[in-house]
């Protein structure tokens, strides 16, 4: 099976760099010697879409628009779920996320499976750094993702969650699946 | 409804336009009371925090100002200061420019026509409607896009923001090899262009000619990118250094960006149309035929047709991107050598949405002292409001959201581009 994970995100723009961190934080982590691609994008949806060009399982994590919650994590499978239209940031230069999910789903060309963890903002400023709540949600998902990822992939009993905690299930998978169950769709990372 | 009831229509954010701006429209029974173009987007102040940095530094720091048209900043702003610095570039190097600007104005008309305005002429909100219908000619538009990405890619070293312009040339040219590699594509490119001329001419436009002043770049073989003179279809023949002799730019209370004007003359038209229609008999015999065949003259003074001339500007730029690559002979040396010195340098170069202005000065170690860009939208605003001031009135019996849709199909007409000229829209339309 072959497993993707995409970062989404801008480094220079305050919480908006939270996907590349988690990208960044499960490459230091070693995830790539499991054999799984870990790839930074800005987000825009071209570029996105034309990852999306076989039957791969993707992971896509990005920012999400501040909504008072800071830190909060959304999960969507985006195969089973329209995404929120106000949800992503969205550029006024480019289409994003949201456009490139929706629009591929128009066109018949979603991966095998994609699953969107969305790390919620508190803030898209230029050159500031991440929010403190949105940094400790970046490690606890990564930390959470590379567990998954790699129980998932050595085929091991997951062990119990270790520095986070969760008001609900995180997504439930099986080997060949990371689709989430209806009733696992928020998380929080504390 | 009473002919004198006030009647608003506001577009809040204006989709499919790259930028942040509201439209407001305000009507006295049928008449056309106003009409504000108001880009509320901030200004970024590049100009100012330009000043003091290494001419070296320019070609990637004003590619930060656009996302879509970074290479039309790139190429400004090398020629302004190869200007300045009196640097003759290798005419191998000029083919590259051409090539590099060839693949900027196939994404971004490709986005443009297929993606952003469209939609508008088959009755869709947005493009992701469109392709749950149109899923091939969609499709078309991505690889059209794609293909134009692949030159940028290869020319600027990356999709967004290229890094390989450079004073005097680029910091690395490609090997005629990877240039052939991009040939397939361009030719499937330009077929796919030639459909796309077709499927837009379809396409039903309102009776809508306005009396345009169109200003261009004008070379004298050349359908214009990089080089040539300022003209006009009234008489304007300048070279970029009298740009600022000839046009103004004043601040209005309701917009961000700066309004420009031709002194003493008013607004004008840069872009697609102007290009056109002042440079018809430079387009290569194919892009010509394409215009004859979807029934397009020159001069178009229908901005609703600048959908079709969009998509002759993509034969255009396929059909010059394979040529460049058929002639292209690898220079002695990637770029010309510069030596700083005080000096002003100006040029100017055809964005895909119409005229870019550069001017620098430069200290004598080659710092910028002092700036000035002008970009096209910029330069379009005004003649955006008197459109819309005339298209208005046409169609004011029209329900409120007719009017509104309407509207913002006619803004769309310019591909503009409110992040670069402060650098999406909200109409207002009140009805008094």
């Amino acid at each position: 099976m072959a497993l993707r994970i995409i970062g989404c995100g801008n480094l220079d723009r305050g919480d908006d760099a939270a996907g590349l961190l988690v990208a960044r934080r499960l490459r230091a982590l070693g995830l790539e010697t499991l054999g799984v691609e870990i790839i930074e994008q800005s987000g825009e949806s071209f570029s996105l879409m034309n990852c999306w060009t076989g039957p791969e399982h993707d992971i896509l994590v990005d920012a999400t628009v501040p909504t008072g919650t800071p830190g909060h994590v959304r999960v969507w499978d985006a195969r089973a779920d329209t995404l929120p239209e106000d949800g992503f940031p969205s550029s006024t230069h480019a289409f994003g996320v949201r456009e490139a999910v929706e629009l591929a789903r128009a066109m018949k060309c979603l991966p095998q499976s994609l699953v969107i963890y969305g790390i919620e903002a508190n803030q898209f400023s230029l050159g500031a750094p991440l929010s403190p709540e949105v940094e400790r949600a970046v490690a606890s998902l990564a930390d959470q993702l590379m567990e998954w990822v790699s129980d998932s992939l050595l085929q091991t009993p997951r062990r119990p969650s270790r520095g986070a905690h969760y008001t609900l299930c995180p997504p439930r998978r099986t080997r060949n699946s990371y689709r989430p169950r209806a009733s696992d769709r928020t998380m929080v990372a504390t | 409804m009473s002919k004198e009831q006030i009647r608003t229509i506001k577009v809040d954010t204006l989709a499919r336009v790259e930028g942040e701006g509201a439209l407001y429209v305000k009507l006295k029974g049928d008449q056309v009371q106003d009409v504000k173009l108001k880009i509320y987007e901030p200004p970024r102040f590049f100009e100012a925090f330009l000043r003091g940095r290494h001419f070296s530094e320019l070609p990637d720091l004003v590619a930060r100002i656009c996302g879509i048209c970074p290479i039309a900043y790139q190429m400004s702003a090398v020629h302004a200061i190869e200007c300045a610095l009196g640097v003759e570039i290798d005419p191998a190097v000029r083919l590259l420019r051409r090539l590099f600007y060839c693949g900027e104005w196939i994404e971004s008309h490709a986005l443009h026509v297929y993606m952003l305005h469209a939609p508008d002429f088959l009755g869709y909100p947005d493009a992701i409607a469109m392709a749950r219908d149109h899923r091939e000619i969609v499709e078309q538009g991505l690889r059209l896009k794609k293909t134009g990405n692949r030159i940028v890619a290869l020319m600027g070293g990356r999709e967004i923001h290229p890094v390989s312009a450079a004073v005097g040339g680029f910091y690395k040219v490609p090997t005629r090899i990877a240039l052939n590699d991009l040939v397939d594509d361009l030719k499937w490119g330009l077929d796919a262009s030639l459909a796309t001329t077709r499927w837009v001419a379809g396409f039903d436009s309102p009776d809508f000619e306005q009396d345009y002043e169109f200003v261009s770049l004008s070379h004298p073989e050349e359908y214009p990118f990089n080089e040539g003179r300022i003209v006009s279809d009234r008489g304007l023949d300048i070279d970029a250094s009298q740009y600022e002799e000839n046009f103004t730019e004043y601040h209005v209370q309701h917009s961000n960006a700066l309004h420009s004007t031709l002194r003493g003359r008013g607004s004008y038209m840069v872009g697609p149309m102007a290009r056109f229609n002042l440079n018809f008999a430079k387009l290569p015999e194919i892009a010509q035929q394409a215009a004859r065949d979807c029934g397009l003259r020159a001069p178009c003074r229908n901005p609703f047709r600048s959908i079709v001339v969009r998509a002759i500007e993509l034969v255009f730029a396929c059909h010059e991107a394979l040529r460049v690559i058929r002639e292209y002979q690898p220079p002695p040396a990637p770029r010309a050598q510069t030596v700083a010195r005080a000096s002003t340098g100006q040029a100017a170069t055809e964005a895909p949405r119409g005229l870019l202005y550069h001017r620098y000065s430069l200290d004598q170690g080659g710092l910028v002292d002092s700036a000035k860009i002008v970009p096209p939208t910029s330069q379009n605003q005004k003649r955006i409001e008197e459109d819309l001031w005339h298209f208005v009135s046409q169609i004011a019996t029209r329900p409120a959201q007719e009017i509104t849709w309407k509207c913002e199909q006619a803004v769309r007409n310019y591909d503009p581009c409110i992040s670069c000229a402060t650098h999406f829209l909200r109409l207002h339309l009140e009805r008094e």
